[in-house]
């Protein structure tokens, strides 16, 4: 199951839908809105998503995790629209027997996700700034900032850890 | 002449103005299409840096642009 939303994630509700006597281990990955990003203060995020293929990136994903690892089920969550600092902005849950398959799977599915499902988010920053974070572009370009021009400046990011969460 | 139907989002949709329009254009690809689009809006993002979808897939810069397709214009990814 991967899902885009624009209601608050619901941790508790997404790790019912994968309880199973099976797993010995369930992990999840919680991505959350930090405060600071590149030395910058920062207010709140806006996510946006190309729904039509992020839900089906996001499915392929899921899918290749299923195959790489011994894995019962993977899921994830993304949302979208305006977060607070401390909102969840994506959630990612694994179950499996054994917990090496399940952290590998979770592991594989928020890297893919970021570089491969079509999100984007802008970060406004307490200085009244805001700026599109550039993520990935080609498959396996580095981290790069995209300059958007701004009254103070605060642009231009040469990330190699591009902000929001995790 | 062809029909394009055109869709943006973050940087580029705020840069173009609008999430959405209507193309009639003679370019025979994307990247062309990207190009002539870009004069129009002032896009900054490089053509290299920005990815493009063909009814609902990603494609190549240098497909074939067909007539009543749907085409979405993607800034680097930056989900998570």
């Amino acid at each position: 199951m991967f899902r885009i939303t624009s209601t608050p994630l619901d941790p508790d509700a997404l790790r019912r839908e994968m309880l199973d006597l099976r797993a010995g281990g369930f992990v999840t990955f919680e991505g959350r809105v930090r405060s600071r990003n590149e030395g910058l203060e920062v207010r709140a995020l806006e996510y946006e998503a190309f729904r039509e293929l992020a839900e089906k990136e996001g499915e392929r994903v899921l899918a290749e995790a299923r195959d790489k690892f011994a894995v019962l089920s993977a899921a994830c969550a993304h949302r979208v629209g305006t977060l607070q600092l401390g909102d969840l902005a994506v959630w990612v849950g694994v179950t499996a027997e054994h917990r090496a398959e399940a952290f590998g799977a979770c592991q594989y599915i928020i890297d893919e996700l970021k570089r491969r499902v079509p999100i984007w988010k802008k970060e406004h920053y307490a200085t009244g700034a805001s700026v599109w974070v550039a993520g990935r572009g080609e498959a396996g370009e580095p981290a790069r900032g995209i300059k958007e021009k701004d009254k103070t400046g605060a642009g231009g990011q040469s990330a190699r850890n591009p902000g929001g969460c995790g | 002449m062809k029909h394009v139907h055109v869709q943006y989002f973050a940087l580029l949709r705020e840069q173009a103005r609008r999430a959405e329009e209507s193309v009639e254009t003679a370019a025979a690809t994307p990247a062309a299409l990207y190009q002539e689009l870009a004069g129009r809006h002032g896009f900054t993002l490089p053509v290299g840096r920005a990815r493009v979808a063909l009814d609902g897939e990603l494609a190549a810069w240098d497909a074939p642009l067909r007539d009543g397709v749907r085409l979405v214009f993607l800034p680097p990814f930056a989900g998570g």
